[in-house]
């Protein structure tokens, strides 16, 4: 039988607002264990959530960025469920009326086929604490820090049919969330976590075959293996006349497995009502359109104008704009070096990202700002280095704080351009080499190279090529 | 100096005819060798209430102006005060302190009060009879083998004992009025959301609503006054400027326009109680209000409607009381389930297990729609009834209660017998309309009380209303004899 | 609608709420009056009213987005029943 997968994601985007959802509490990350737990927080007896208002504009933004209907009324409601981390025995969240309703992404998968993924909704919802099980013998600890820090739910519908698809579709949510600037998309500190509704049907029907969801899949690696995995256990169970069972099912990264999370298997029955604490939050046209004005450019139109405007390949400005940091530091070095969109392109993307690669860092994170870097560009593009040094004189920025400027000085490797210089390198080369010249004249021409290298050595490599190159045809002339 | 109302108490601290240390030491001692037999105060702030009671009379002295300086008062004890045993009359909270006021006792701190202590309650404000208390049930001083009423029963009783001037109390379906009526004084319920809720702890959010218990309408205005306003802390705290309740107190009643309920005077409501009805009803006349007989058609729902939306909302309100982060933790839980069941199986009464098992009934797969949100519905049609009636009158008048305080003991065999108790105080609650009720009367030696209901932030009107019935009758000045 | 021992059981499971073997006939015929007493809404044709879940028409105010809280996790884990090293202890909990 030909199986057909069916995915569909729910994506926790950990809101960036400096308080809570519900309390003015700090929301960073790694605090001292329950020293940023309030007494709302903490579900303490008589005490009130309070929305925060840029919990809202972020949800709101979403909504704008992906086309989504906004819910002008939207209400919070409690999910009632018994659980350690979850200090006043219900989450506040969003039910029968989320914040944001229908919308679409547009994502682009491997082959270059655009494919379009609808979302089912997203909303508001208060995150829980921390269990730690192996720190005190016998008991489990409870970190109550993370509880209420703002999330955005993400529902995706049940459109991707392979884990690629799935993969490429939660990076399309990642970046967009990291373009509106409502979520710094950390996987490893849980600031975006991808739950995966997987199913698979035979080929040809219609209706969906049982979900098992996969939760605590920490990168986009990790959930197209566990996608994989938890699809082919399911077409496995079905071709030797198992049932699949609805369950939540753990993804286990060291074995590279998905495991039934046994202790939650019990029917839940949240209990949803609409929570009496809170009121429904009313979002004006008025807020609507003053958001949409701030809106910064998103990935599609940005592309579209590094093409339009900058002559840059499709694939090169998908590159530089996958992701609003990378936009930012080319756009920032274009604009300052006065160097070629080409250029500019081609050293973010190769030395400057193999870099950071090398040095496991985000382009945030980098030790050469796009103030230095564009420094680089604009020497390169004046001639006063060669491409070459330029790789030397990047090593070292990347150790020292140091401009462009400086290390050229210091290390005096400004290009030699006088041609009183050259001609004087090149004039010893030539006398230095009698047989090769000889040979050059009879037509060997290959060995122009071998003169070029040589005065380039003698030059250490700061001769300015292309100089080089045509005075150094014209002497061999002779 | 302990029959003074707190507006003599006021003038009498500010021309010094008494020291707030003396009429604190008064109270203090009465409290002392009246408890017992009411058993009003879960705990008595003896020590801090004449530190703050010196305080206050240096700040007397120097012509400090604070609305309340020197007033003794005592808070019910489901107002979380800093640092002092917040029990909600419960086991589950009795060795609570919170670290933090109740926004409605920093409130009355700010005006200058002396705390004496915090007052009896039914355990989680459920009940209509304090009798739900881990701590006891409180006697009614009028008659020390009837209820107080609940479940502000402890506040009412000892305002009636005279143990203390004023205290606040809390209403999610009655719980002021009732024991106000019971215990013959003056308790209002303000418009939701008039009182913040922060630091209250809740029973049922959308209808719980803290107001002032005191012998007088005139008191009520002064720490109504004082508890009113917005409260960033609570989302339903309303940001609409306060009246000053105490003033316009006077102002003559000429023109009122009374509505009686039909569905409130049927042959239902004790004849007694009916008669007093019906004198204060003669009273107002003279005082120069007109009364229009008005329907209220779905108030027989209240009570139907009341017991699933409180119930379902104290069911998830009370998740939070798990034996982890504070209160009663049962002895060596063997895992987690243990420890969740067994801590709140030993530290909940049974009353609020009952409503507890209710509402997550009423809330779960199935029966969502059926109970909760029938009653949501329903919830709406009393309201509609009420918006109605005031298009053509000011308030509404009827009785608080259907009969006088009962005996201990009588109607704990049979709750829905204890919940019908409250079905002239719970439509008010459903529509989160204010209402006070104020003594009108005695039956066989026990106080009835008068309810009136007005519309969304009328508080002033009704204080009014009820001041200067007060001040055309004496109700509300007699004492138990016991307590004299 | 009436509530058995069964269903005492389940909801006093969902409510984490122990509940003696002697108590839960008790329970289970006063959950049956009250549910009774509900059940009297049923005389009224609701089907064209809106449920309220708020007394007053209100909206939800939003608080500006500005840390104003400082560690009191002493004070706070003075209520706790078991606390240790700042974490707040429960039976182990496996998963
Ligand atoms: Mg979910
Ligand atoms: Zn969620």
């Amino acid at each position: 039988m030909q199986w057909e997968t069916v995915i569909g994601l729910e994506i926790h985007a950990q809101l960036a607002t400096r308080s809570k959802i519900f309390s003015a509490s700090s929301t960073q990350f790694g605090a001292e264990v329950n020293s940023q737990a309030n007494a709302v927080d903490l579900g303490m007896p008589g005490v009130l959530p309070v929305l925060n208002i840029e919990a809202v504009h972020m949800a709101i933004k979403f909504a704008l960025a992906t086309n989504a209907e906004i819910g002008k009324r939207s209400v919070f409601a409690r999910k009632n469920y018994f659980y350690p981390d979850l200090p006043k025995g219900y989450q506040i969240s969003q039910m029968a009326l989320p914040i944001v309703g229908q919308g679409t992404v547009e994502v682009t998968l491997d082959d270059g086929v655009v494919k379009t993924v609808g979302l089912t909704r997203a909303h508001l919802e208060e995150d829980a604490g921390k269990s730690v099980h192996d720190l005190f013998h016998g008991q489990t600890g409870v970190d109550l820090n993370r509880a209420g820090t703002p999330l955005l739910e993400i529902v995706s519908e049940p459109d991707m049919r392979s884990a690629r698809e799935a993969v490429a579709y939660a990076r399309k949510i990642h970046s967009i969330v990291r373009y509106i600037d409502i979520c710094d998309g950390n996987m490893q500190e849980g600031s975006f976590r991808c739950d995966a509704n997987v199913s698979v049907r035979p080929v040809g029907t219609e209706t969906l075959g049982t979900r098992a969801e996969i939760k605590n899949v920490n990168s986009f690696r990790f959930l197209e293996r566990a996608i994989n995995f938890e699809v082919e256990r399911q077409i496995d169970v079905l071709e030797s006349g198992g049932t699949v069972v609805q369950e939540t099912r753990l993804y286990d990264a060291d074995n590279d497995e998905t495991r039934s999370m046994r202790s939650k298997e019990e029917a839940n029955d949240y209990r949803y009502f609409p929570d009496p604490d809170l009121l429904p939050v009313v979002v004006e046209d008025s807020l609507i359109e003053e958001l949409s004005q701030s809106m910064p450019e998103l990935p599609e139109a940005r592309c579209g104008r590094f093409v339009s405007e900058f002559q840059l390949s499709e694939y090169d400005a998908g590159v530089l704009t996958a992701d609003r940091a990378t936009a930012d530091y080319f756009e920032s070095v274009l604009a300052t070096s006065g160097a070629s969109a080409k250029l500019v392109s081609s050293w973010i993307g190769g030395e400057l990202f193999s870099r950071l690669n090398k040095d496991g860092l985000e382009l945030p994170e980098s030790p050469v700002t796009a103030d230095r870097f564009s420094g680089l560009m604009s020497r390169i593009h004046d001639n006063t280095i060669s491409g070459k040094i330029a790789k030397q004189i990047l090593d070292h920025m990347w150790g020292s704080d140091a401009d462009v400027d400086a290390i050229i000085d210091r290390e005096g490797l400004r290009q030699i351009s006088d041609s009183s210089e050259i001609e004087k390198m090149i004039d010893d080369v030539i006398e230095a080499n009698p047989s090769q010249l000889a040979e050059y004249r009879q037509g060997k021409e290959k060995l122009l190279a071998y003169f070029v290298g040589q005065v380039m050595k003698a030059s250490r490599g700061k001769a300015n090529p292309g100089q080089l190159n045509e005075m150094l045809r014209e002497k061999l002339k002779g | 100096m302990h029959k003074d109302t707190i507006a003599q108490m006021r003038q009498n601290l500010k021309s010094g005819a008494y020291s707030s240390v003396e009429l604190c030491e008064t109270f203090l001692q009465r409290i002392e060798s009246s408890n017992p037999a009411l058993n009003a105060f879960i705990s008595v702030m003896g020590e801090s209430a004449m530190d703050q009671a010196r305080a206050a009379d240096k700040r007397l002295a120097s012509g400090d102006n604070a609305a309340l300086l020197g007033v003794p008062i005592a808070h019910k004890d489901i107002f979380c005060t800093e640092g002092v045993r917040t029990s909600c009359g419960s086991r589950m909270l009795e060795n609570f302190a919170p670290p933090y006021n109740a926004t409605v006792v920093s409130k009355l701190d700010a005006a200058g009060v002396v705390c004496l202590g915090k007052t009896n309650m039914d355990e989680f404000a459920m009940g209509s009879s304090n009798e739900n208390s881990y701590f006891g049930p409180v006697a009614n001083p009028w008659n020390t083998a009837h209820v107080p009423g609940g479940s502000s029963g402890g506040s009412a009783a000892a305002v009636a004992a005279r143990l203390v001037p004023g205290c606040t109390g809390t209403d999610t379906g009655g719980s002021i009025r009732q024991p106000a009526a019971f215990c013959g004084i003056t308790g209002i319920k303000p418009t939701y959301g008039r009182v913040s809720r922060y630091g209250m702890i809740a029973f049922a959010s959308s209808l719980d609503q803290a107001g002032p218990m005191a012998t007088s309408a005139e008191d009520c205005a002064l720490m109504l006054d004082a508890m009113a306003g917005f409260d960033e802390r609570d989302s339903t705290s309303i940001d609409e400027p306060v009246d000053d309740y105490s003033v316009g107190l006077d102002k003559p009643l000429d023109g009122l326009k009374i509505g009686l309920p039909k569905q409130y005077f049927t042959q239902d409501l004790a004849a007694p109680i009916a008669a007093s009805l019906q004198a204060a009803i003669a009273e107002y006349e003279k005082l120069g209000v007109t009364f229009v007989d008005i329907e209220l058609k779905n108030q027989h729902l209240a009570v139907p409607a009341y017991y699933v939306v409180a119930p379902a909302e104290c069911s998830s309100n009370l998740s939070r009381f798990d034996g982890v982060r504070y209160g009663y933790r049962c002895e060596d839980p063997v895992d987690l389930e243990d420890l969740y069941k067994r801590s709140r199986g030993e530290g909940f009464g049974r009353e609020v297990k009952r409503r507890i098992l209710i509402g997550t009934y009423a809330l779960s797969a199935g029966y969502y729609d059926a109970y909760y949100i029938k009653a949501q519905k329903i919830r709406n049609l009393i309201s509609q009834d009420f918006t109605d009636a005031f298009k053509e009158v000011d308030m509404i008048l009827g009785p608080t209660t259907p009969t006088p305080a009962f005996s201990l003991g009588e109607k704990t065999s049979d709750p829905v017998a204890m919940y019908l108790n409250d079905i002239y105080t719970i439509p008010a609650n459903l529509a989160g309309l204010p209402g006070i009720s104020l003594p009108c009367g005695t039956i066989d030696g026990l106080p009835v009380g008068l309810q009136l209901v007005g519309n969304y932030f009328s508080e002033q009107r009704l204080l009014n209303a009820a001041h200067r019935f007060q001040q055309a009758t004496d109700w509300h000045r007699q004492v138990p004899a016991d307590f004299a | 609608m009436a509530v058995d021992a069964k269903i005492v059981a389940q909801v006093a499971h969902l409510a984490r709420v122990e509940i003696d073997d002697a108590s839960v006939a008790g329970f289970a015929t006063e959950m049956t009056n009250v549910l009774d007493l509900a059940g009297q809404m049923d005389e009224v044709d609701t089907s064209q009213v809106e449920p309220m879940a708020h007394p007053l028409h209100a909206v939800q105010r939003l608080r500006p987005d500005v840390v104003t809280e400082s560690d009191q996790r002493e004070a706070f884990q003075s209520q706790a029943p078991a606390v240790d090293g700042g974490y707040y202890l429960v039976p182990q909990v496996i998963e």
